[in-house]
């Protein structure tokens, strides 16, 4: 035990003698020092976490890697959806309830949402995918928000070969289709009646890659690594990249959400600083989310 | 004296730990099952006590849009749908099951019984996700080359779910007609049948209340049927117009939802409520099956 801090004391000594070469001696010199800081204290307790399954993957990592730096800690990750995430925070069942949306939106009840607080732990983008045999690679706003109400229905008719489009929709509930809805779609309605719905990142990726002519949209966490038979569209030229989303160039992106009851608990509060704390934000990347660090 | 005090104990032990063990999973289950209507009823009526939503509309109304201005939550779509899903695949799978029973009964060599049998007994443990799998990986695409479309469509559910169903149409099917007296059997020989006049007129008449029974069993598991459905219906918020296009059944909707949405919201309210409604179908389905089973012998 001691001997793997001492390690890792002299990993991070290394890391800022190594940074501090490249010239950006004060500002590195500073975040090691506050490394080395934060690792004389320790935490204890369990923490458990319930809710969003596009934040759950990201959850589960940092989770892992907590409990690893603070054995005494104890951690648990569930999925359930942002709306249950929201309802077991609210109700005392879990420390942190993982959400898509701040509680406030998800909530009616307003004095109920003043008692929880929002956190926001990562950035995460979503990309338009269409299916392989699609020949588009563009598409702009306006075009999407026709073909999602149902006034485009065949890809000619946006640059492409005469093929009938087949649009693939989430649940009306599900955070990603309210990040779609509000960054995309911006007030026009999506049109349910058209296409099929599928209920998860999954069950969309699976439904592209086998339906010719399909468009729907995924969080960019759903895309690592390769993907056959399905491709992403760029948004108005822009691809989606962190810098892209930077410079607001690319729009479909939004935060993900640890929400607390009240004043969290000081081993709470560390994991949720852990998650965006620049020690953790490779592996946030690494996973297809945006780092607190890169947003702010 | 000892030896016999110990004797009594364990008699006591025997009678009175395994009484009491019975008494209470008894008392248990029907505890249990009580809670849970009452809790569903009480969260079910919630949309209409705290949600001002209508009854009429709920039922009626094939508007679903919970996240419009104002919010609309007619149900018609979702209760059309799992009607049409399930009453769809009881047509294929009804005469199918009732042909195996017969062939089970009376036609089939020993031997391909006890190879048919465990067979059966297989299908039902199946589990839903894996037929819902199949489903996509293999009827979908097959049913999008034939007509079309998307492939997840009404049809897809009616052929997934009539798979799911067959085993207990037909196992119960089999038993009914196992239980007629074979005297029946023979008075019809001995009045100059054939063995299929003396199945299908005396046999399967003298066994129909059995059949009924398998038959409405199979639509409530069809009815309740969720995951297997969602994966192939297609979940689109329309009344089907065809057999070819996608609908949303009450459980698929349910599954889709639930999670994400906050309790005490109409919409979460709403979505209790069609719970219920489900249950209060299911219910219907089992006072069917008491009024058309098999009588007790006096």
């Amino acid at each position: 035990m001691w001997s793997k801090r001492v390690k890792l004391g002299l990993a991070a000594l290394l890391m800022a003698g190594v940074l501090a070469g490249c010239g950006q001696t004060e500002k590195n010199n500073a975040g090691g020092n506050e490394g080395a800081a934060k690792k004389e204290e320790t935490y204890s307790g369990t923490i458990a976490l319930a809710g969003s399954t596009a934040l759950q993957p990201l959850a589960e990592e940092a989770a892992n890697a907590f409990m690893e730096k603070y054995p005494d800690v104890s951690i648990t990750v569930q999925g359930g959806g942002s709306g249950t995430g929201v309802n077991q925070v609210a109700a005392g069942a879990v420390q942190i309830g993982n959400s898509d949306v701040p509680a406030a939106e998800k909530l009616d009840d307003k004095s109920k949402a003043s008692e929880l607080v929002d956190h926001k732990v990562a950035g995460i983008a979503f990309a338009i995918v269409v299916n392989n045999d699609v020949k588009v690679d563009n598409l702009t706003t306006k075009q999407i928000q026709d073909i999602f109400s149902g006034k485009i229905k065949n890809w000619k008719e946006v640059g492409g070969n005469d093929e009938a489009i087949h649009v693939i929709n989430r649940p009306a509930s599900s955070g990603t289709r309210a990040t779609f809805e509000k960054t995309i779609m911006k007030g026009v309605k999506v049109d349910d009646s058209i296409g099929t719905v599928q209920d998860s990142n999954g069950a969309v990726e699976q439904a592209i890659s086998s339906t010719p002519g399909a468009v729907s949209y995924v969080a960019m966490s759903y895309l690592i690594g390769e993907k056959k038979n399905l491709k992403t569209v760029k948004i108005d030229g822009a691809e989606p990249t962190v810098e892209n989303i930077r410079t607001e160039k690319y729009p479909f992106w939004s935060y993900e959400y640890m929400i607390t009851k009240g004043e969290a608990k000081e081993e709470v509060r560390a994991f949720i600083d852990f998650v965006k704390s620049e020690e953790f934000a490779p592996t946030v990347k690494k996973m297809g989310y945006i780092p607190m660090t890169e947003l702010e | 004296m000892q030896q016999m005090h110990t004797k009594r104990r364990n008699r006591w032990l025997e009678e009175y730990i395994g009484r009491t063990f019975a008494v209470i999973s008894g008392w248990l289950i029907v505890l249990i099952t009580v809670t849970m209507i009452i809790f569903l009823a009480v969260k079910g009526i919630q949309s209409f006590t705290d949600s001002g939503l209508s009854l009429s509309d709920m039922l009626l109304s094939a508007q679903w849009d919970p996240n419009g201005t104002p919010p609309k939550y007619g149900a018609l779509i979702f209760i059309v749908g799992s009607m049409l899903v399930s009453l769809g695949a009881l047509l294929i799978s009804a005469p199918i099951a009732l042909a195996l029973a017969i062939f089970m009964n009376f036609i089939a060599p020993k031997w391909f019984v006890s190879l048919l049998k465990p067979v059966l007994e297989l299908l039902v443990g199946i589990p839903s996700v894996v037929y819902g799998w199949l489903g996509v990986t293999i009827l979908v695409p097959l049913l999008r080359e034939w007509f079309g479309g998307s492939g997840f469509s009404l049809l897809a559910g009616i052929i997934v779910l009539s798979m799911m169903i067959l085993p207990t149409i037909t196992s119960i099917a089999a038993d009914a007609l196992a239980n007629v007296p074979m005297a029946y059997m023979e008075a019809s020989y001995g009045l100059g049948s054939t063995r299929w006049q003396a199945i299908s007129r005396v046999i399967v008449p003298a066994a129909k209340a059995g059949i009924a029974t398998g038959v409405v069993l199979g639509l409530a598991r069809a009815f309740g049927e969720a995951l297997a459905v969602q994966m192939v219906i297609g979940n689109t918020i329309k009344l089907p117009s065809g057999l070819d296009s996608p609908t949303a059944t009450l459980t698929s909707v349910l599954t889709m939802d639930m999670a994400n949405t906050i309790n005490g919201t109409p919409w979460n309210n709403a979505l209790w409520t069609l719970a219920l409604i489900l249950l209060l179908i299911s219910f219907f389905f089992i006072a069917v099956i008491r009024l058309v089973g098999p009588r007790k012998e006096r």
